[in-house]
């Protein structure tokens, strides 16, 4: 009996059991997997394709218009040594750090001065987005003008002020360390905006009974901001200094426009350094390397977040740590 | 030839009243029924080129463009890029085989991707034999393995330009013919409070050409002509000492100037004396600004001084223009490149770039525009003065990445702005080179 049963269901499917391809069609599980294949093809396509070849290229000697020989770890070795590698290495990371901690310093502060009840109040905050909206290559163009040796309208009004003497111009861009301070500067400036309107953003999820409540306990306004806007404004934070982090981390046209990596090599970034040894130097494996070099940290930024945001006291801001 | 639309017949009116009165459009029908090049049927070109800084010289090349459209009925679209940006967008085409059929270059740009260049041989054949013959210069920018990959349209030459009331005021009624002299002049002009500038920072024009001048006039080459790295010499120290002692003297900010720093500083007043090209003078002489005109009536050119190497020792900025082979319009690039250089179009052009551009043909020597105006006078030699990229070694994509990379400039920016000692600065160079040359 059983053995004949056997027999039919090797003959046959069973009435109602689909074939392997009817399965592959009707099956909804393997539905959910044909609708995330578009999305699939999509990422491969512009995201892990780009990156691989970047990978692989960065173990080759490829040049311009020449694909290259697979030359293992050379280009990565060569670049361990190579001073003006870790200079930009050293100043990327000095840049991200003091140009993401003032960004957030300054956007938090103004964030919170925006949420006030102030006069003109939708203008106000419309105005603060002006540096986000313009475009990068403007802006830098006018900080290269305002930083200019000669022609800077800062030396130009300390000396009609009296305090500098005439012949003695501020060598802004020309001094690789006023310079590097420069293009730290006008990150700051152009990064605030989007630091403050998301904070806004956040601040305005915040429940005013939640103050009410603070202040009929007493609370003063540090304490306000201490124990309920803080706790609550955590997850953001937490994203927003994650973007910001990453945005200054790869920045390219700010520098790019300004400097150019000068004087000497001083304001170059990681990104800019690339630029100059894949594609202006014609040197694409050496350009990758420098690319895939970014990557280590770039992924400890999302790790951060990507961990930070799993906590679920971050989330709801039950504790304050 | 063609087939002629609405768009193509408004195009062609517009083309032939634009060089209406020059009576080249019957010349220009003659040249392409007897021209050796013959473009492809319903052939369309794009051409990426350098941004102009002589106003008329573009104007006239565009003229030249509209005169071959109306000729061969080859529509020719030009774009433009700055200096700093047509390298990039070059590389980027060649690499992924699209974008512009012609690209007209700076330096050795070609030379980063040779196999990617049609090869030219006839069309230089061609235009050396019925010219008088190309100068060295042409042949070292336009040739690899034997074939031509680019035709040298021209150079740019950059000189020593200065005011000469300045010069004057210091005591001098020259620019000193030699290094020892010229440092003298330097430090005579900033005693009197008009110092001397030159861009050591991102200016691929001007910049390379101080640094290039500085290396060679004292004798030292980045490599011998076996590609050997020689720039751990006792002439290369000697140029650095005498750069640092020069740097001493210039305008703060130097370091960081760009190709267009120095423009602003000497038409401002800012500096006595820089390296440029005839641009300055050019954009001055015809300004709105009576300052302007003034400056432009009180300044003039002097050649590079020579140095211990005891003849002229210059990199001027050559501007190869060149066909990409995944192009599907070889013969129409051939053909728009043999025609502008065809002395009806190339002598008003050369007029019209006012020295600016400096041709790489015997033949043009007699142009007017060397003896019109004697302040143009020195860039007539700028062919001819000019020592190719990456000497003394070949040109080649070697020599062109080390250019690109600004080796040498920075070699001397490392050393002038006190980042690096003689031996440091050197010892940067000759890792970075012994990389590019392995």
């Amino acid at each position: 009996m059983a053995d004949a049963a056997i027999a039919r269901s090797d003959a046959r499917p069973a009435p109602g059991e689909p074939s392997a391809w009817q399965q592959l069609k009707v099956n909804r599980n393997w539905l959910g997997f044909w609708f995330m294949v578009p999305a699939m093809a999509f990422l491969v396509l512009f995201l892990v394709y780009p990156l691989g070849k970047g990978l692989w290229m960065s173990f080759t000697d490829a040049r311009i218009g020449r694909e290259g020989r697979f030359v293992g770890l050379e280009n990565f070795e060569w670049l361990s040594d190579d001073s003006d590698f870790i200079r930009a290495l050293i100043f990327t990371l000095v840049f991200t750090f003091f140009a993401s901690a003032v960004k957030f310093a300054i956007g938090l502060y103004l964030a919170l001065l925006l949420n006030n009840n102030l006069p003109f109040k939708a203008f106000i905050r419309s105005v603060v987005l002006i540096p986000f909206i313009v475009p990068t290559v403007l802006s830098a163009v006018a900080f290269w003008w305002i930083f200019d040796t000669q022609f800077s309208v800062i030396t130009w009004g300390l000396v009609k002020l009296g305090i500098l003497d005439r012949g003695s111009p501020i060598n802004w861009l020309g001094d690789p360390f006023l310079a590097q301070c420069v293009v730290i500067f006008a990150n700051i400036w152009r990064g605030i905006p989007f630091i403050a309107i998301t904070l806004l953003a956040g601040l305005q999820t915040v429940s005013p009974s939640l103050y009410e409540a603070a202040t009929l306990d007493g609370a003063s306004k540090w304490q306000n901001f201490r124990y309920v806007t803080y706790p609550l404004l955590t997850p953001i934070i937490a994203v927003v200094m994650t973007f910001s982090v990453l945005f200054t981390f790869t920045d390219f046209q700010l520098i790019w426009a300004m400097t150019r990596g000068g004087p000497v090599n001083a304001t170059h970034l990681m990104a800019t350094l690339s630029y100059q040894r894949g594609i202006l130097g014609g040197n694409l494996g050496e350009g990758a390397a420098i690319a895939i070099s970014m990557v280590p940290f770039l992924l400890a930024a999302i790790m951060f977040s990507w961990f930070g945001l799993q906590r679920r006291k971050w989330q709801q801001g039950e504790n304050n740590d | 030839m063609t087939s002629i639309t609405r768009r193509s017949l408004v195009k062609s009116a517009a083309a032939a009243g634009a060089i209406a009165g020059s009576g080249l459009t019957d010349w220009a029908r003659a040249w392409a029924q007897a021209s050796p090049f013959r473009p492809e049927q319903g052939a369309q070109i794009s051409l990426l080129r350098w941004r102009r800084f002589v106003e008329a010289e573009d104007a006239q090349f565009n003229k030249m463009v509209a005169a071959f459209t109306q000729a061969t009925g080859v529509r020719v679209n030009v774009s433009s890029e700055s200096f700093d940006d047509v390298q990039p967008k070059a590389s980027v085409a060649a690499n992924t085989g699209t974008g512009p059929d012609l690209i007209w270059s700076l330096y050795s740009v070609p030379h980063l991707f040779p196999q990617k260049c049609l090869d030219v041989s006839d069309v230089a054949d061609y235009l050396g034999k019925k010219y008088g013959g190309w100068v060295p210069l042409a042949e070292a920018y336009g040739k690899t393995g034997g074939k031509w990959i680019s035709i040298p349209v021209a150079v740019n030459g950059g000189y020593i330009n200065y005011r000469i009331s300045m010069l004057k005021a210091a005591g001098f009624n020259e620019v000193p013919a030699d290094t020892k002299g010229f440092l003298e002049m330097a430090k005579a002009l900033k005693a009197k409070g008009t110092p001397v500038g030159f861009p050591l920072g991102r200016a691929t024009g001007d910049g390379n050409a101080f640094a290039h001048w500085l290396l060679w006039s004292h004798g030292a080459a980045q490599v011998d002509e076996q590609e050997k790295i020689t720039i751990n010499s006792p002439e290369t120290r000697a140029a650095l000492t005498y750069a640092k002692q020069l740097y001493e003297t210039f305008i703060p900010g130097t370091a960081a100037w760009n190709d267009s720093n120095n423009n602003r500083a000497f038409l401002s007043g800012e500096i006595s004396l820089t390296a440029n090209g005839i641009s300055i003078y050019a954009a001055a002489k015809i300004s709105q600004d009576a300052k302007q005109r003034e400056i432009a009536a009180d300044m003039d050119h002097a050649f590079w001084p020579t140095g211990p190497l005891g003849r002229p020792a210059e990199i001027q900025l050559a501007f190869p223009m060149f066909g990409m082979t995944y192009s599907r319009y070889p013969n129409a690039c051939k053909a728009f490149m043999a025609f502008i250089l065809e002395a009806e179009q190339y002598n008003p052009w050369l007029e019209a770039a006012e020295g600016y551009l400096t041709h790489m043909l015997n033949a043009y020597d007699s142009n007017p525009v060397w003896t019109r105006d004697p302040k143009a006078r020195v860039f007539r030699e700028s062919a001819k003065r000019s020592f190719p990229a990456g000497y003394k070694g070949p040109i080649n994509e070697k020599a062109a990445t080390a250019i690109a990379d600004f080796i040498v400039v920075d070699l001397f920016a490392n050393h002038c702005t006190g980042k690096e000692d003689v031996e440091g600065a050197i010892r940067l160079a000759e890792r970075q080179l012994r990389r590019i040359y392995r």
